[in-house]
């Protein structure tokens, strides 16, 4: 007889080892389906999380980790903080859209121009078009109470047909025959949001990325306004009674998670994406959740997740292209990843006891 | 192996008996092709179409030959990312099947000048950059051709993915055909901002059959709009981009086939020949890039007749899919009487033909 029994308390070793055995659950399931599928488990499983690393062409592969892990950081890092203090915003991919719409917009409506100061201008309207589609649902919310986690979700959808409205109208390259997208933002200096060293990956929205760890961990470990979001999130009255004004805590979290998701947008759409156009978002700010979450929400485990949901991404793609291994297969297992650890959970609040059933 | 010999082709035989025996007496490694794929190969559309392109090279070059792909590569940065780890893999020759790739196309390309790149659809080309694309019109011509015909209410569905001139180019031709043969046609299209997406696909298709249109025509890969029509009864489709035969007789009445094997086949015997220059193919049914897919018997048989011989004069170039007098949407002139498009103009083409109602959308 084995009977689920609740902790008194979250258990501490658990909170780090459950999102561990996730990713060996994972790779052992995933293993699996490889070999169910006719390939070597051994071999898939080292391509996608060894070879990125430590191969031959590592060289390629790891800025390529850091291209792709910034913008899932820097989402998940300003999610976090609405997810401890129990503010869902799922629509962080609409509010990426917005801040590359809004950061492109201000770049292109300056072209050709060639001075410093316009790539610096695009940061700042990419973060306040992130941030101007969070406060929709934000204020919705604390104006007449509406679930932030539906609006938010919608607002997607509404960012997603005006980012195909911006490529083929307003924001649409002059000399590009008719075709859809914009100018190619980062072959125009003035705008481009460049790689700092050549070679390395590290473009400025990986440094915000950094940074914004580093600036999240201090905030949420050191400062008042960390001890108030995981109170809110934890004892929601008791916060109310501490002086926790629930609104502002709202349009703080908000805010927070959707100017760092339109820093992200628009580091994408300056730099690696280099314009925008009707297929700009790739899902960036739904995987960012479950990084949010495999971070277990914080700082330094977002970090970590980031570049392991980044790693199964360029991982994958070798195992496609050198192994033959189906798109389905790779997302099977990023999926696995949060199902295992959503699983696992379960032993950081509950514990098992074997043994004869006392009947409580 | 002896499959392979089999079903390839005589002709192709011969040249390979030459240029293939060189190449492995020589002691070359397999010329190795890759292949980057904006949907998934089962698509029964567009990537599936580029996939029996790949297996076709696979079939006529044996062990001469290595392919790989990478399906379901959104285009931006994953895409250069791609094409990248196929070029330091190896890879000789690589197709990039879908417009959004431009950009990463070439600028991989400028990094491995020794890799030939093949872009669809594009028109920016480089020393080790071409590009290809159909002339998909021409198809979208016999398709009108036949829906004018067969319509009985008049309205003819057409759900169109973005608006680029691809696709504004097949809607025109589609049109001017029908018209042709029916004036009291009318089209009603919806913009699906999708290339493959059943559910979206399907709606879209159910929103035109409600407005009482009983041909639907499309221009997105899977074959949902195919089964709406089946359930919905008395609506006829056409497949798009493969052949979709599954759904024939009805609702599937004929189909535009993407047929990129004897292009791809071409390309790599260039690039095993050392032949291979950047140039730009824009083939359509007479070069056989572009199939018009078996017309079933629930058209009339003066109908196929008539659609059959129209295909067979747009392949022997006896007749331009756009041939004056053409107005534009707004009444102004375009093509004078008995004067055909010129391929810039259908290239970058952004307006609608005389006749068709609604604006594209900005």
């Amino acid at each position: 007889m084995m009977v689920l029994e609740k902790r008194p308390q979250p258990s501490q070793r658990w909170v780090f080892a459950a999102p561990l055995l996730a990713v060996v659950l994972t790779m052992m399931v995933g293993g699996a389906l490889f070999a169910a599928l006719g390939k070597n488990p051994f071999e898939v499983i080292r391509t996608i999380f060894y070879d990125p690393l430590f191969s031959q062409n590592a060289w390629f592969y790891r800025p390529e980790i850091l291209i792709k892990g910034g913008p899932l950081v820097l989402l998940a890092i300003g999610l976090s903080f609405g997810f401890r203090a129990g503010i869902w915003n799922i629509g962080a991919e609409g509010q990426y859209i917005i801040g590359a719409i809004c950061g492109a917009a201000v770049g292109l409506a300056l072209y050709p121009a060639e001075t410093r100061l316009i790539f610096p201008l695009m940061v700042l309207a990419g973060a306040l078009g992130g941030w101007a589609w969070a406060m929709i649902p934000a204020i919705l919310r604390v104006r007449f109470g509406t679930n932030e986690i539906l609006v938010s979700l919608m607002l997607v959808y509404v960012a997603e047909q005006l980012l195909a409205s911006m490529a083929l109208g307003a924001l649409r390259n002059p000399e590009g025959m008719g075709f859809p997208g914009s100018r190619n933002l980062s072959q125009w200096p003035a705008a481009a949001n460049k790689e700092l060293i050549a070679g390395s990956g590290m473009h400025w929205g990986v440094v915000a990325a950094f940074i914004a760890v580093i600036f999240a961990y201090i905030v949420l470990s050191r400062h008042q306004f960390g001890f108030q979001v995981r109170l809110s999130g934890q004892a929601p009255r008791a916060a109310r009674f501490a002086g926790v004004n629930p609104g502002r805590m709202i349009l703080i979290c908000m805010g927070i998670s959707g100017a760092l998701a339109g820093l992200a947008g628009l580091f994408e759409v300056a730099g690696p994406s280099g314009q925008i156009s009707i297929d700009f978002n790739v899902g960036y700010g739904f995987t960012a959740i479950i990084v949010a979450f495999l971070g277990r929400l914080h700082p330094v485990g977002i970090l970590l997740a980031g570049g392991l949901m980044a790693l199964t991404y360029v991982g994958g793609g070798i195992a496609q292209g050198q192994l033959g291994l189906p798109a389905a297969a790779i997302q099977l297992l990023q999926g696995m990843l949060l199902f295992f650890l959503l699983a696992v959970d379960v032993l950081t609040n509950y514990r098992f006891r074997f043994g004869k059933g006392e009947v409580a | 192996m002896k499959r392979r010999t089999l079903l390839s082709t005589a002709a192709l035989a011969t040249t390979l008996a030459v240029t293939g025996l060189t190449a492995y007496a020589d002691g070359h490694e397999p010329t190795k092709v890759g292949f980057v794929y904006v949907g998934p190969v089962g698509d029964g559309g567009w990537t599936y179409e580029h996939n029996q392109g790949r297996l076709a090279v696979e079939e006529a070059f044996g062990d001469k030959v290595e392919t790989v792909f990478v399906e379901n590569v959104p285009e931006g940065p994953d895409a250069a990312r791609v094409m990248t780890q196929m070029a330091l893999d190896g890879a000789d020759l690589i197709f990039t099947t879908s417009f959004g790739y431009m950009d990463q196309t070439l600028e991989v390309a400028s990094k491995f000048p020794d890799v030939k790149f093949e872009h669809a659809t594009g028109f920016k080309r480089s020393d080790n950059v071409s590009t290809y694309s159909a002339r998909f019109y021409e198809g979208r011509a016999v398709q009108g051709h036949i829906a004018g015909q067969i319509t009985e209410s008049n309205v003819i569905g057409y759900i169109a993915s973005f608006p680029i001139p691809e696709v504004i180019r097949g809607i025109n031709a589609a049109y001017l055909h029908a018209q042709a043969v029916n004036p009291d046609v009318e089209f009603k299209i919806v913009w699906a901002y999708t290339w493959f997406d059943p559910a979206k696909e399907a709606e879209a298709a159910n929103v035109l059959i409600e407005q009482g249109a009983d041909v639907v025509l499309q221009h997105t890969d899977s074959t949902a709009p195919q089964a709406a029509a089946q359930a919905a009864g008395n609506v006829y489709t056409f497949g798009q981009a493969s052949d979709m035969s599954e759904y024939a007789p009805m609702p599937r009445v004929s189909s535009i086939i993407d047929d990129w094997a004897p292009y791809y086949v071409a390309r790599t015997q260039a690039v095993m020949d050392g032949t291979w220059t950047s140039m730009d193919t824009w083939d359509g049914i007479g070069a056989g890039m572009v199939g018009i897919g078996e017309i079933t018997d629930a058209v009339p048989a003066e109908v196929k007749a008539s659609a059959e011989a129209l295909r067979d004069a747009l392949a022997d170039g006896s007749v331009h899919a756009f041939t004056g007098p053409v107005n534009k949407q707004d009444g102004s002139a375009w093509l004078a009487d008995g004067e055909t498009a010129d391929d810039g103009t259908l290239a970058g083409m952004n307006f609608y033909v005389e006749g068709i109602v609604g604006d594209i959308p900005q």
